[in-house]
């Protein structure tokens, strides 16, 4: 069981690290967030496995739409944004500066 | 009666100045000159009644004060001394008011000014009557307040308000010794009444208190820093400076303050304080050395000034030094017997200037008179008879008391008892050669003053001139009648308002002494007399050539300038505080530490923190998550590590740097302006 755990905290750290550092493309950040989300996923299904429990396998469920309709929304938001400014790159998107 | 005598004036005062607009200039002053009058009268009853009939008064009339430890009522004590005082301050009073009706007919504020007259003489009344220090106090600082208003009453000239502002002042730090004199009889007796204090005075002897961290011996102290009091308001030496230069206000206010009243103060005080002087022999000594200091170093002064009012106003400071040394010399009732006879000469030879400047169209300058005998003779007679009383003349009214400290001076037989007396003894030779040169250059020696002023010069009209002559009759007669009644020897006259220790007592001794010694200030006197009135008659070439030579120009200007006092308060004590007082306490700390830790540098520090932290919100998300992240991260770390890390946030001293360190390093010392970048 500790390998899968340890498997879906290294795959939620990409997720993450993707967000951090990449200031490029903003898609890969939706992926990461998606990946982030599997990780999340992955965790309840081995917690829900390991203590016998099927509330995990529903919250796994549960997180799938969710995390379904976000991506959805999220490109969404992104076509509109691409349809603004022509672009999607993260280097030009920072208007709203303190 | 008692209570009517003290009030009166302030009567007087209060309808003057209240409703001088509906009574006027007539109204003011003939009501206050009645108020005067009429106290006058009452002094001299109660004069009869306390000092020949012998019955002291002493009138509780309500309590002030009443907080368990600390309680004292508003009373008032007539006993000798104070009827004493009482005759004097009334009746130069009185004569001032009638002189300054006609003196001041001309000005516009005439009921303002007999208002403050009348309410100078209040507050002395208040000061001379008072049974407890406090109440004394209240007077004290009354006289100062009324000299500040009368010196300034011509406010519109800057001379008169620096003057009044320095009196005030050079005052105020006499004053605050007076007060810490009080503090220190009430922490110790207890009580603040002199009746309490003068009783347990000789319990103490051997008592010290602590001062500045200094162990001193407690009347010793008491009777020093009643001294200061005595000093500012006395004009001794040290805080001598206002009272020449108080000498911008009307002449009337010269003779009531600066000859009779205010400037008595300080004699009256150590007088009164006898019981506690006289068991403080560190004090004593002390108060006999200024004082001969001050009597010599006035007199000297005032030979060479130009200013009428200024040579009589030393002349004052110089008298002033002998009562002030007799009574350091524990002989307390001559000081007053002095104090009593010179309030009548100084007085006359004020009132006399007063009617010379009238005359000469307000010019002061002795230089710019002169020949003014043949225009005005009563005046010049006048004059004649103050000057040769103040310069001790025999038979006159100054020799009996003047006469009587220098011998009491030598027969100290101590180290200040000749001190005084060497300095005194020249300080008469010069007080005669001064006088004399002020009738010379005023009245005898050919005119040197304008030829209109000349022509138009006349004497006085009457109401100017008999105060002059009502003067003129105590100041040849009241030192041979009163002599034996004052300071005869055993004379119950004084009911022990004055106490002197038996061996303090040297009145007998004084009888004692070497002829010579007797007889030389009286030679003194008339040589200075005579050196003076040759050398100005005939020999005018020779003082030329003396005043011309370059170490008798030195001299000169050394004495014109009087010994430098003022120049060195002002350039060096008063440039010291000033410059400390800007640089110091308003530029460092008022403007820097204060400021900087205060609203300056908290409004510069929050600026400052929060166009760092504008900067952080770069509008690039990545960085917002990175943030996110590393809290995340020491958010872990920190309850991770709460237990070992709490110590050290917990202590507040540590914050306490913390904020301090920020606001410095965040402080930009260099330039005072917040820079708004963006």
């Amino acid at each position: 069981m500790e390998h899968y755990l340890i498997l879906s905290t290294i795959l939620f750290f990409i997720g993450l690290f993707g967000i951090v550092l990449n200031r490029r493309n903003i898609l890969i950040v939706l992926m990461s967030i998606e990946l982030m989300l599997l990780a999340i996923n992955l965790n309840f299904v081995i917690f829900s496995n390991s203590i016998d429990d099927i509330i995990g396998q529903m919250f796994a469920l549960l997180v799938l739409t969710v995390a379904a309709a976000e991506s959805a929304i999220g490109l969404a938001i992104l076509v509109i944004y691409y349809r603004l400014r022509g672009n999607i790159l993260i280097e030009q998107s920072h208007l709203m500066r303190g | 009666m008692y209570l009517t005598l003290v009030f009166l004036p302030l009567f007087g005062s209060i309808t003057a100045g209240f409703l001088g607009f509906f009574i006027g200039s007539q109204g003011a002053g003939f009501v206050t000159i009645l108020c005067l009058g009429l106290t006058f009268l009452m002094s001299c009853f109660a004069f009869y009644e306390v000092a020949f009939a012998g019955s002291p008064c002493f009138l509780q009339v309500m309590p002030w004060f009443d907080s368990e430890l600390f309680s004292f009522a508003w009373g008032f004590q007539f006993d000798s001394l104070t009827a004493v005082m009482l005759i004097v301050v009334t009746f130069i009073s009185f004569l001032v008011h009638l002189y300054s009706t006609e003196y001041m007919s001309h000005d516009p504020h005439l009921p303002r000014f007999m208002s403050y007259l009348s309410l100078f003489t209040f507050f002395m009344l208040i000061l001379v009557t008072a049974d407890n220090f406090i109440q004394m106090f209240v007077g004290w600082e009354g006289v100062g307040l009324c000299s500040y208003l009368l010196i300034n009453f011509w406010f519109t000239r800057i001379q008169a308000n620096k003057a009044a502002i320095k009196a005030m002042f050079m005052n105020r730090i006499g004053d605050f010794g007076l007060a810490l004199g009080i503090f220190c009889i009430f922490v110790t007796f207890g009580a603040v009444d002199y009746s309490t204090v003068f009783a347990l005075a000789p319990y103490y002897i051997n008592d010290t208190i602590n001062f500045l961290n200094i162990d001193f011996g407690l009347l010793d102290l008491v009777g020093i820093l009643l001294f200061i009091g005595a000093v500012g308001k006395s004009a001794q030496l040290g805080l001598h400076t206002w009272l020449p230069d108080a000498m911008e206000g009307p002449t009337p206010v010269s003779a009531l303050i600066h000859a009779a009243t205010m400037v008595t103060a300080g004699v009256f005080l150590i007088a009164r304080c006898s019981p506690l002087f006289e068991y403080a022999p560190g004090a004593l000594s002390i108060v006999t050395i200024v004082g001969a200091m001050t009597a010599f170093f006035a007199a000297s002064t005032g030979l060479l000034q130009n200013d009428m009012k200024k040579v009589i106003a030393y002349s004052t400071c110089s008298q002033l030094g002998y009562m002030i040394f007799a009574c350091g010399l524990s002989n307390y009732h001559v000081g007053v017997f002095h104090l009593a006879n010179h309030a009548f000469f100084k007085a006359l030879l004020f009132l006399g200037a007063g009617c010379v400047i009238h005359a000469v169209g307000d010019e002061q300058d002795m230089r710019k008179m002169g020949g003014l005998s043949k225009i005005m003779p009563f005046t010049y007679g006048m004059m004649l008879i103050g000057s040769f009383s103040l310069m001790g003349f025999p038979f006159l009214t100054g020799f009996y008391s003047k006469d009587v400290i220098l011998e009491v001076a030598y027969g100290k037989y101590s180290t200040p008892g000749h001190f005084a007396y060497v300095l005194g003894s020249l300080a008469a030779f010069l007080t005669a050669f001064y006088s004399v040169r002020l009738l010379y250059l005023t009245f005898l020696s050919r005119p040197n003053g304008y030829r209109v002023l000349i022509l138009n010069a006349h004497e006085a009209p009457w109401k100017m001139a008999l105060p002059l002559f009502i003067l003129v009759i105590p100041s040849i007669f009241i030192g041979y009648i009163t002599k034996d009644m004052i300071i005869g020897l055993g004379t119950n006259f004084w009911q022990g308002s004055i106490y002197i220790q038996p061996k303090n007592f040297n009145i007998i001794d004084a009888e004692h002494i070497p002829q010579p010694a007797k007889l030389l200030p009286v030679c003194l006197s008339i040589l200075g007399a005579l050196t003076s009135y040759l050398l100005y008659s005939y020999g005018s070439q020779t003082l030329f050539m003396i005043k011309t030579s370059p170490l008798g120009l030195k001299f000169y200007t050394f004495l014109n300038r009087k010994w430098f006092f003022d120049k060195v308060y002002n350039e060096i004590v008063g440039q010291f505080f000033l410059s400390a007082a800007y640089h110091l306490t308003y530029k460092q700390v008022d403007r820097g530490l204060i400021e900087s830790l205060g609203p300056f540098g908290l409004t510069r520090l929050v600026s400052k923190i929060a166009l760092s932290l504008k900067v952080l919100q770069t509008g690039f998300f990545y960085h917002y998550t990175l943030a996110m992240v590393l809290s995340l991260i020491s958010f872990l770390t920190y309850f991770r590590l709460e237990s070992s890390t709490f110590l050290l946030l917990s202590d507040a001293r540590l914050w306490f740097l913390f904020v301090v360190a920020i606001f410095f390093i965040n402080t930009d010392f260099k330039s005072p302006k917040i820079q708004n970048k963006k």
